[in-house]
Parts: structure tokens; sequence; C-alpha cells
């Protein structure tokens, strides 16, 4: 398939759907609205389920319904919309249903504005609703890593019963990039076995998130923390550059992480030992890889668009081993390869006077 | 003394004039005594038998005290978050157009958090069937104040009586939705005494039918009781029913389609 000029949000739209969504429900939010205006034209073309909701509360009930029916079910918001979402997401959590939700995450706190910001990462990766849980969350860093992370999203939420969140801040959505998209799948007639789709035949299905005893809850809870010890052991995904010689590391994840990437490039050409480390799964968090380059490494460097969230996960994994710095910029200002260049720079003079 | 077993009574042709209708668990439901939800379930499942369709039922349930009322029926069911059943619903309906898919919410839970989900599936003319329980408090949470508690009723949220100049007025949900365009049957029925149950069931069979032919949103708004929250016997929380909310929730069907009307007479001549 050939290579095509695409906007983020439309790629999403067009890769899930060729990945084999069959019920969208969505309520428009900036930066975000295309994806659901493009399946609000290409769903009932294929004869396919498109229902604009009429708040985030209903459209995530509204997944929460066709996820239990076996159906592959999607919702897309940005961050206010998200925090709306929350009780229905753990609903889907406490019934094992599958789904996937996009977050084009935008300037907050309250209204806040409609720049690109990664300020939901601590919402997205352990807030997502109450109760003990933790949803998949993946975050692209291009046009062509959203589509992907598309299709890997409803791949990992069918085979593990649970929900995927594409995190990704509103610069993915809104940038056009050539991409190319994947190919259609065939439609799914299948239903699993635990789908709501009358008891004919059958003993009654029933989904639900109730258990009363405090030993049930506690078993059924167990059961997810193992699904995510699974997940967390087989699903880490990164991208890394430079970093086999690298005395520091630099990391940070989607728009935030690809301009490091850039200053990261610059600097190598000025023959600074640095390499890099791009989250692409903020859930499961690759700890593994960045505990290993913490062992070689002098220093990590964390560059995001919020006031350090993924920063945290990052100090986990180093486990004091090496300091560990950070350069953020809220509020939707996206930070410029060179102020990174500069901390860069700064951060690798420090190493020197120390050694 | 003579003791009698069964098999000293002279053999008799027995008629069964009353059994567990087959859409009906045969488990013992957790409604405290007198409650009327145990009424409600059992005239759904009854409309179920009777219209064959208990393999095609996904029943919703809420969160109030019918949370578990998918234990109760043979067939497949869910457990919505609080006031979300009709969401919940809209979405199986969408992905499932063939079921009959039925949600079943308290006044608390259809009328107050989950006001704005009710209102937009029947203004979408949803293909879905509510049945809508009227006991006029929280039941679950302990008797606090409803949308729909009426004026001067004392609750655990409003000890000295409701008062208008404090909570506004009751809700009318049948009234309300019956002025959208794409509701095709809203009704009021009582469960307090016989007579109105069984116009209770008819109403039932009518919004099932509305939606199997495909007609729209239906809803049938049940005047119910809570003894427990009332702090009545099962008797004198009947005998409220009828004298204080029937008054304030007069009864009737509010929206009837002409295609509605013309399921309803056939039945009547069948
Ligand atoms: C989001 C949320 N808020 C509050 C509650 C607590 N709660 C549970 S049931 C209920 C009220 C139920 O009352 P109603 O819908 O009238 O049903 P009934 O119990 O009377 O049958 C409330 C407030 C909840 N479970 N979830
Ligand atoms: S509290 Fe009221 S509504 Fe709930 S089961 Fe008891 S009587 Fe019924």
């Amino acid at each position: 398939m050939a290579r095509e000029l695409l906007k983020g949000n439309v790629a999403i739209a067009e890769a899930a759907l060729r990945a084999g969504l069959e019920a969208y429900f969505g309520y428009p939010i900036t930066p975000q609205t295309e994806l659901l205006e493009h399946l609000s034209a290409r769903m009932p073309e294929l004869g396919r389920v498109f229902l604009q909701a009429e708040s985030e509360v209903a459209a995530i009930n509204m997944v929460y319904g066709a996820a239990s029916t076996g159906t592959l079910t999607m919702t897309s918001t940005s961050s206010p919309g998200f925090s709306l979402m929350q009780e229905g997401l753990s609903y889907i959590a406490g019934s094992e249903l599958p789904c996937v939700i996009v977050n084009m995450m935008r300037g907050g706190p309250g209204l806040g504005n409609i720049l690109p910001a990664q300020g939901d990462y601590f919402q997205v990766t352990r807030s997502a609703g109450h109760g003990d849980f933790h949803p998949i969350v993946l975050a692209p860093a291009s046009v062509q890593e959203a589509i992907d992370f598309t299709v890997l999203a409803f791949d990992l939420t069918e085979k593990y019963r649970h929900m995927v969140i594409i995190a990704a801040d509103g610069q993915i959505g809104q940038m056009m990039e050539p991409a190319e998209l994947p190919p259609m799948r065939p439609a799914r007639t299948e239903r699993p076995a635990w789908a709501l789709t009358g008891a004919q035949g059958r003993a009654k299905n029933i989904v639900t998130s109730i258990y009363l005893k405090a030993e049930a809850e506690e078993a059924f809870n167990l059961k997810i923390q193992a699904r995510l010890q699974e997940i967390k052991r087989t699903e880490q995904r990164w991208y890394e550059y430079a970093t086999d010689d690298a005395d520091l590391l630099v990391l940070g994840f989607g728009t935030a992480g690809r301009i490091a990437l850039s200053a990261v490039q610059t600097a190598r050409e000025q023959g600074l030992k640095v390499g890099l480390l791009r989250p692409q799964t903020l859930y499961p968090f690759p700890d593994d890889r960045i505990a290993e380059l913490a062992e070689r490494v002098q220093a990590c460097l964390v560059v995001e668009m919020n006031a350090g969230q993924m920063l945290d996960d990052v100090r986990l994994a180093v486990n004091g081993r090496v300091p560990v710095k950070f350069y953020g910029r809220i509020g939707g200002v996206i930070p410029m390869p060179e102020e990174i260049l500069n901390v860069i720079t700064t951060e690798i003079d420090a190493l020197a006077v120390r050694s | 003394m003579m003791t009698l077993s069964m098999e000293d009574i002279p053999h008799l042709e027995m008629e069964t004039v009353y059994s567990r209708p087959e859409s009906l668990s045969s488990r013992p439901t957790h409604y405290c005594p007198g409650c009327t939800h145990g009424i409600a379930h059992r005239i759904l499942a009854e409309a179920f038998d009777e219209l064959g369709i208990r393999e095609r039922v996904i029943l919703v349930a809420p969160v109030g005290c019918s949370v578990f009322a998918y234990d109760y029926f043979e067939a497949d069911g869910c457990e919505a978050a609080h006031g979300r059943a009709p969401a919940m619903a809209t979405g199986i309906k969408r992905t499932r157009p063939d079921n009959i898919v039925v949600s079943y919410q308290g006044d608390g839970d259809l009328a107050s958090i989950g006001a704005a989900e009710i209102l937009h599936a029947a203004a979408r003319g949803e293909h879905i069937t509510s049945i809508f329980i009227n006991n006029a408090v929280y039941g679950m949470t302990g008797g606090q104040m409803a949308p729909t508690t009426l004026l001067g009723q004392r609750t655990t949220s409003s000890p000295t009586g409701r008062d208008a100049n404090m909570t506004g007025f009751p809700l009318r949900m049948s009234e309300l939705l019956s002025q959208l365009d794409a509701t095709a049957y809203i009704a009021r029925v009582s469960l307090h005494d016989v007579k109105h149950i069984r116009q209770a069931k008819k109403a039932v069979i009518t919004a099932l039918k509305a939606q199997m032919q495909g007609l729209g949103f239906s809803m049938v708004e049940m005047l119910s009781s809570c003894p427990t929250n009332w702090g009545m016997t099962p008797k004198d929380a009947l005998k409220w029913v009828e004298t204080n909310m029937i008054p304030q929730y007069p009864l009737g069907d509010y929206k009837m389609i002409d295609e509605v009307r013309a399921l309803a007479l056939e039945r009547k001549q069948g």
C-alpha cells in the first residue's frame, strides 16, 4: 500500500476501521474531532455503528454496552472528556471488557487550551478510574506510529480482554505526515463465548463488576493483577537511539521524545555521548531496559510536555543508580530542539566536571 | 390423631394456576418483604415468556436496589454504572439490533444522576424498553430524597419534608419524555393492587412489542413501594402509593403512536 499525506486524527480513525473497529461512540472535542468526523462518514458506509453521544459520560457507557456484546469498539476524546470517562473506564476494567480509547491530550488543568500537552500521563497510566487497575497505554510519536499503534491496540485489547489507551499529545492528531495505512481486515462475525448475545441454546451470560464479598473481590483483583504482570513481562515497547556508549540518556515520549531525538542527533554530531530512549508503551513502562541502561550511563534526562510525570516512572526504573534530571514545558508549549540541546550540553558538562 | 399424606387424598385432576415463568430464575431475591421490585420482575418475566423472547433478551440492571436484577432472570444481563443504563443499552442495541434490550432503573438512577442519558436515549428513539421503578426515594442508600420525592415527604435527607423552595418539585418523567418525537410508547402504571398489576403487565407487553416492531423508544414507569424506607408495613405502603403517589403521578398512556395503538388493539381482539 502506498504512502499518503495523512492527518494524525484521520489516520487513526481509518486505521481503526481497517483493524476491525465495529462500533464507535464519541463526543466532539478539539484536538481530536477529525477522528469522530472521519468515522461519521466511513462507518455507515461500511454498515458499521457510528453514534455521536450526548456526552463523554454517555460515550464511554455506550462503549461499555457495545464491548459487552463482544464487539470491537472504540471512543476518542481529549483531556476534559477523558476525565468524564473515568467512571465508565473503571466499570469496563471491572467487567474485563476489551475496548480502545484515544486521548489526544491538550493543555490543562480545567478547560485549559487546545494545544498539545502531556499532562494526562498520570491519569492514563495510574488513575484511568477508581480501583486497582492500569490500562495498556500506547504513546505514538508520528502519524505512522499512530496508525501502527491503533492496529496494535485492537490486537492487544482482544488478546488480554483489557482496555488499551492511545495517549498522544494533540500535535500527533493535528499534524500531517506521509504514512501508510494498513490493509482492510475482513469483517469479524464471531463473538466470544462470554459476550451478551441472548441466551439461546446456552446458559445465560452476565457482564458485571460486582463482588460483594471481600474475598471474591480480592480474588478478582488478583486475576487482574496477574494479567497486568503478564502484560508487563511481554508488552514493554520502546524506541532507542545511540545508547551503546552514551554517558547521558535522554528519555521522552510522544512529541517530546521525538523533539528530544533531534536534539540528541545534533548533540551526537557535536561529539557528545548522548543516547535516547522513547517509551512507546507508557503502561507497561519499559522499566527493564531503562534499569539495564542505568547500569551503563552516568545520568538520565527526562523531557516532557508537562511538569514531570513520566519522570516518576523513570526514577522508579533507575532506582537511584544515577541522577535523573528533568526538563519540561507546560500548558501547550512545545519545547524546541535547541532548548533541549542546551540542557543536554549543560548536563554533559556537569558530568565532565564531576568525573 | 390421624395423619394424612398426599397419597391418602383422592386423585384429583389438577390444573396449574400459578408457577414460575420460564424467564424468571429460581434464585430467591434479596428484596425486602413487601417490596414491589419483585412484582415488576415477575411481570417482566411473564411478558418475556408470552412473547417468546427470553433467548433474545439482554437486560441492563442499574445501580440501586435492583442492582442484581440480572440474577433473577433466565436471560443475558449486565450491570450498568449509576444512571448510565440507557447509554449502555444503546451500545448493546446498536451492536445487536435483533436482540431485545431492556433497561431497568430506579428513580434516583433514571431521573437524577442519569437524567441526561434517559432523555437522549429517548430523543434518539433508541429501540430499547425502559422499565422505570418510581418509589419516590433512593432505596439502596437508605431512603434519601429522590427527584420524584413528593412535596412534604420526609426522607433521610429531607427530615422535615421536601420543601419546594429548597429542592424544587417532583419530576414527572413520563410526561417529560412523552414530549419527545422519537418516543413510541410511554405509560405510567402502578403496582399497588391486582387490577393495576394486570394493567402494568399489559403495558410492558405493549412496550416490548413496540421494540420488537422497531417502532422506537418505549418506557413503562411503575409506581412502586419501598416499605423499608417509608417506614410502613407493606400493606400501608401499597395504600400510600394509591392515595399519595397517584395524585402526583397520574396513571395512563402518555404517548402511544398509531402503530403502537394498533399493536395494543391486536392484543385486545386476539
Ligand atoms: C456514581 C455513584 N453515585 C452514588 C452511588 C450510590 N448509590 C447507589 S444506589 C443509589 C440510589 C438508588 O436509588 P434508586 O435509583 O431510586 O433505586 P432504588 O434503590 O430505590 O431501587 C445511590 C445514590 C453510586 N453507586 N454511584
Ligand atoms: S429498600 Fe425499598 S426498594 Fe429497596 S428492596 Fe427494600 S423495599 Fe425494595
